[in-house]
Parts: C-alpha cells; structure tokens; sequence
C-alpha cells in the first residue's frame, strides 16, 4: 500500500509556485518560497525533527496523525532532496526507522519560517498604511 | 491537530492567513514532538543518589523528627536541582523554560506533591508517620504518571514503578522504610536518568 502511494506521488505534478491572492507585498515574497516544505504533511515532518534529535516512523505518524503510505511517500521525498536522514535497523527483530533532521533541512526550515514572518510583517505594513 | 490536506482547505485564502496557519502549525508540532525535554538526565541521577545517601544517614537519626527532617531536606535538594538543571537545560537549547508541556506537566504533578506536603505536616509527631514512605512514592508516582502524559514515554512508568513501590511500602515493617525509599526516590530516579540522558541528551 504505501508502495502504491508512493508511486502516485512520483506521478504527481511539482507543487505550483504559491501565489497572493490578495495583498500586493505578500505577492512579491511568493516565489521565494521552498514548495517543497509547504506542503502541510512534509512541513511536519520537518518541524518534528527540528524539536528532537530523532524521531521513529510511529512516532512521526502519531505526532502527524496521518497514515503509514502518506508519511512514507512525503518522508522519501524529503529523504531525496536531502533535507533528512533515514536509518532502518531491527530491534528486538522488529524493524525500526529513524528520522533525522539534516543540516540542509534545518536550513530549509529556517528560510521558510523567515518567508513566513516577512509576509505577514509585510502585510501587516500593507494594513497600515 | 490532525494532517488536513491542501485540498481540503479553503481553495483561495490570502497568503499571510496562511503564512500564520503555518506559523501556528509548526509551533503545534514542535511542542508534540518535544513534550517535555527540559528533564535533565544527569541531574535525574544526582537527586537519585541523594536520596540513596538520605536513606544512608536516615536511619541512624535519634528519633522520627530528625528522620523526617533528613526527608524533606532532601526533597529540598532534589526539587533544587531538578529545577536549577532544567533552566539550563532550557536556557542552553534557547527554549522557554514554561513552554505548552512544560506546564502540563507542572499541574499535573503539583496537586500531588502538595497533598503529599500537607499529609507530611497532618501526621508528623504521630503515630501514623509511620505510612509516610509509603504515601510519599504513591503520591509521587501518582504525579509522574499524570504529568507523564505531556512528556516522555519512560515518565509514567517510572511513575507507575513509583507506586508499586509505595504500594509495598505502605504493608511492609516500619524498618523498610528506608530502603524502600532508597529504592524509589534513588534507584529509579538513577534508572530515569540514565534513560532520558542516553535517548534525549543531556
């Protein structure tokens, strides 16, 4: 099942550069920003990690409430683009995955926050004039 | 905070309104995945042998009044420590001390140290300190397992190993009592560190 999940999400369009629908300064950061992240499920993933050292695949899925496929395509392609590490070992002969956040990752993370604060900074600026 | 996908959202909404969305969402899910980390492992292991040299000295104190005193300066201590490790811990991570978890786990454990501190002075002097060992590790695990909830998985079973403990406690000769002590308030509190300092650092 979450083989078949990832394949869809293979086949998925790259995620459309996000637009302001209303507010010209927040329209200007737009193209800045890491689609990547703003995906809601992947940006989790990434803000868990970021608040641990590491995190297991149930944990991940607990915190995210989200299912094994889904969690298991968007933490693959977050692996790719390098933004976190996966370890798989066993233990007590049960298999175990482990999520790292990457150095690339944190960085991703820390640009998109700042993304996030100038629009709203920036909107609010719009607001008061 | 369950994942909702972008599709299921509003199909239009202003950029900054979702900017704040996703502000809100990352802090909501760092504090999930956080929950309580501010536990200092080593200073989990330094209450832990204190409470082993309290149940050292307890005994040969002359009389109930200065075996009480004996316990409650080493819940002084240890409260000391706990609280003067965890603000490091904190203030070293950039972390406010009182974030979401922190102070779940704060109340929970709160009304049941405070029962404990209030039964401690009802019945010391009488005839009933003798249950005292016994009520301070139910109570205390009590808080641990409750608090627990909000932080790391290992806290309410060492809670829950904390009122077993009690429980026998509370059956078992008057002479017991130390060692029973010193089997919770040290060993598992040495046992917990070591636990939280290999697997969350510090």
């Amino acid at each position: 099942m979450a083989e078949a999940a990832r394949r869809r999400a293979d086949r998925a369009p790259a995620p459309r550069p996000l637009r302001g629908v209303r507010g010209g300064a927040a329209h200007e950061h737009a193209p800045a920003l890491d689609a990547l992240i703003h995906h809601r499920l992947r940006l989790g993933i990434l803000s868990a990690l970021a608040a641990t050292d590491s995190l297991t695949f149930n944990e991940l899925k607990s915190i995210l409430k989200t299912t094994d496929g889904n969690l298991s395509v968007h933490a693959r392609r977050l692996e790719e683009a390098a933004y976190v590490t996966c370890t798989k070992r066993f233990e007590d002969r049960r298999p175990r995955t482990e999520y790292r956040l990457a150095s690339a990752g944190r960085q991703a993370l820390q640009r998109y926050l700042a993304h996030m604060e100038a629009l709203i900074r920036a909107t609010r600026a719009t607001l008061g004039r | 905070m369950a994942f909702r996908s972008r599709r299921t959202m509003d199909p239009a909404p202003a950029l900054h309104e979702r900017a704040l969305d996703d502000l809100r969402f990352i802090r909501q899910t760092m504090e999930q995945a956080a929950a309580f980390t501010a536990f200092s492992g080593r200073s989990l292991v330094v209450i832990g042998v204190t409470a082993m040299l309290a149940a050292v000295i307890a005994p040969v104190a002359p009389g109930t009044g200065t075996w009480l005193l004996i316990w409650i300066g080493e819940a002084v201590l240890a409260l000391t420590i706990g609280v003067a490790a965890a603000l490091q811990k904190t203030h070293a991570a950039g972390e406010p001390l009182w974030s979401g978890p922190a102070m779940k786990f704060s109340f929970s454990v709160a009304p049941s140290l405070a029962v404990g501190a209030l039964l401690t002075a009802a019945v010391a002097g009488t005839a009933m300190a003798k249950l005292l060992p016994g009520v301070w590790l139910l109570l205390y695990g009590g808080g641990l397992v409750s608090g627990g909830m909000f932080s790391l998985r290992v806290v309410p079973v060492v809670g829950a190993g904390f009122m077993v403990i009690g429980a026998v406690a509370l059956f078992a000769p008057v002479e017991s009592g130390n060692l029973l002590l010193a089997a919770g308030f040290g060993a598992l509190h040495v046992v917990l560190g070591v636990v939280v300092a290999r697997k969350y650092g510090g």
